[in-house]
């Protein structure tokens, strides 16, 4: 197995897009997904720093991808998307809607927010194209079983959620205009306030979910840490980790030694908690499939339910 | 325009097509659809006669098998393909890819409509099913304006089915793992959404509380009526904001908006609801129906009086007046 690094959900300024990539490019990762997942008011700020991202990248010999975006609605949302085939790189389709502009034959990626719960689907897309395929991090074990063997069958790289925030959902609503009591239309932005996301309690103080734009989060990370050998097992061929503001390219190297053999599930979660006190684990979908419960006990996280409900 | 109705039971079908329902939408009672809940949906037999007791009166059935098939048990879904066909369904209402080819390839004569769990908000997608798996009729995602339906309906050949009556999802549906998140079971997977079997109600002094899958979801002062912790619907605290962070508690009422999506060149009008019981189906369906008879006939529909139906007894017209915006 290696690492996929997805793309940056969040809102950061170019210049710490540009601080990331930059730093990425001697982490021990197979492969970056960049581009713009959940915005398109957010590119104009930072769209720049694509092509440097991109050229650094593939220099580094990492194999880079271009995100579509993951609700395409508006016209120059859907102009975007066919944008994205001229700049010879594969596309990772997040909206199906993308595959109405890639023509039969050439091949393409398949984002954790594209349903693929199945083999009539996994296969469908294989046979349409797919080289790679990210499953959606709700499926559970047994299914991520059945998938890898018929993608080893056809030939497609299969690759599971590892670590970070949850995509769960998406909206035409932005949340954080809302929080904001502004319109979308004139959200001036405020999601770059929160580089990570902006943090929605329950009323009893329960660490629950994240609001980003149009995106909600989980707002525990999630860990997969202690599943990669059994992924390994199965015949899963990537892990994805998504970007975080803070630790990212330690969390990177201590991933990399996982899949290595030289660093056990046990000491990566130990040492993940000890560099991020505040922040809270899950990693239910690996084994109950309650996407919020957490295998090692309690974190430090204020009064969350841990356990499999 | 066509009247798309939901019936849970055989006897809510009766109701919608006595009540002038043009179409009816169910589901098997199993995960294969999208509102798997216990006492809900048909078996095949049932199924079969609601179909004869339908067309008998002039109305189609449409069957909705719009949850994504289990790795290792798609053979659950494609007999329920095989079965909706063989009961002389109408058409069947898909959402998941590998299903939609199956279909396309075991079943070409039966008519297939793309559920809204598919999520194609936009005219690339909708045509991208449309040349893949011969889509007639796209059920559009809640998150558009009636401008933009407009603008969609100039760009595709299929027809246009709309939400107008009932409950809401802010996320674009069928690409929402919230519950699962809080419950293990979501409606991707299992057909359901904030799962009773999952919901806990407590008292904490002068307030009840209702929990899903142990977050708290609602706190109320004891004696006022409790809403069901339905997650998106919630009252959460961001920063120094404490409400409705998702959604208010309010369901969605376009009736004010039939004409315009007529105009907007939509075929169906569809109403949520497959859990209500057969006096609100009947009671709903008898209202659109005015209203869309007085369309046909040049009149101007009349105005519906139907707060009291409504989940919370308040209504929006959700993304389609663009107030989201």
């Amino acid at each position: 197995m290696d690492l996929t690094i997805a793309p940056n959900p969040f809102f950061w300024s170019a210049e710490s897009v540009r601080r990331f990539y930059d730093g990425l490019a001697d982490a021990p990762v197979a492969r970056v997904v960049v581009g713009e997942l959940v915005c398109s008011k957010r590119l104009p700020f930072w769209q720049n720093e694509i092509p440097q991202a991109v050229e650094f990248l593939q220099a580094a010999g990492k194999q880079v991808a271009l995100t579509s975006l993951a609700l395409i609605t508006l016209r120059r949302e859907r102009k975007l998307t066919a944008d994205l085939l001229g700049m010879g790189l594969p596309v990772e389709v997040n909206d199906l809607s993308a595959l109405h502009h890639i023509p039969a034959g050439m091949p393409f990626w398949v984002g954790p927010l594209v349903n693929v719960y199945n083999e009539g689907t996994l296969r469908w897309l294989a046979r349409r194209g797919a080289e790679r395929i990210c499953l959606p991090p709700e499926l559970p074990m047994a299914s991520i079983a059945v998938l890898a063997g018929i993608a080893q069958a056809e030939g497609v790289a299969l690759e599971v959620w590892g670590h970070g925030r949850l995509p769960l959902a998406i909206s035409a609503r932005c949340y954080h205009a809302r929080l904001h009591e502004r319109a979308k239309d004139s959200c001036q932005f405020v999601c770059e306030e929160d580089p990570d996301g902006r943090d929605v309690d329950t009323l009893e103080g329960q660490q629950f979910l994240t609001v980003n734009g149009v995106q909600t989060l989980s707002q525990s990370y999630a860990c997969m840490a202690e599943h990669v050998a059994e992924y390994q097992d199965m015949g899963v061929s990537a892990l994805r980790l998504q970007p975080q503001s803070v630790g990212f390219h330690t969390i990177c190297d201590d991933y990399a030694q996982l899949l290595a053999g030289d660093l056990p599930a046990n000491a990566l979660i130990e040492t993940l908690s000890a560099a991020h006190p505040d922040m809270q684990f899950c990693d239910g979908y690996g084994h109950c499939g309650t996407g919020a419960s957490w295998s090692h006990g309690a974190s430090s996280a204020r009064n969350v339910p841990t356990g499999c409900s | 325009m066509e009247l798309v109705c939901p019936a849970g039971t055989p006897a809510a079908l009766r109701a919608a097509v006595d009540a002038g329902a043009h179409c009816i939408y169910c589901g098997f009672a199993d995960e294969t659809n999208a509102r798997n809940f216990p006492g809900l949906n048909f078996s095949r037999a049932e199924l079969a006669d609601a179909v004869g007791y339908a067309h008998a009166r002039g109305a189609k059935v449409l069957v909705a098998i719009n949850t994504f098939p289990t790795a290792g048990h798609e053979a659950l879904w494609h007999s329920a393909v095989a079965d909706a066909e063989r009961a002389g369904a109408d058409a069947v209402i898909l959402a998941d890819l590998g299903l939609l080819a199956y279909a396309a390839e075991h079943h070409p004569d039966l008519r297939r409509h793309l559920s809204v769990q598919a999520a194609a908000a936009n005219p690339d997608a909708i045509n991208f099913y449309a040349s893949a798996f011969d889509v007639r009729r796209v059920v559009l995602p809640r998150v558009l304006s009636v401008e933009e339906i407009a603008a969609i309906n100039r760009e595709i050949d299929v027809e246009t089915e709309v939400f107008v009556f009932g409950g809401l999802c802010v996320m674009a549906e069928g690409r929402c793992s919230l519950s699962s998140y809080a419950t293990g079971r979501s409606p991707n997977m299992n057909g359901v959404c904030s799962p009773p079997e999952h919901v806990d109600y407590a008292t904490d002094g002068a307030e009840s509380v209702a929990r899903l899958g142990g977050f708290t979801i609602h706190r109320t002062p004891k004696g006022e009526a409790a809403p069901y912790p339905t997650l998106c619907k919630g009252c959460f605290t961001s920063g120094d904001k404490t409400g409705h962070v998702f959604e208010d508690a309010v369901s969605l009422d376009a009736s004010t908006l039939v004409p315009r999506l007529a105009k907007a060149g939509v075929t169906a009008l569809k109403i949520e609801g497959r859990q209500r019981s057969r006096a609100y189906v009947a009671q709903i369906v008898r209202a659109f129906r005015a209203v869309t008879d007085a369309l046909e006939a040049g009149r101007t529909p009349p105005e519906l009086a139907l707060a009291r139906l409504s989940e919370g007894q308040a209504a929006t017209t959700g993304a389609y007046a663009k107030t989201w915006r």
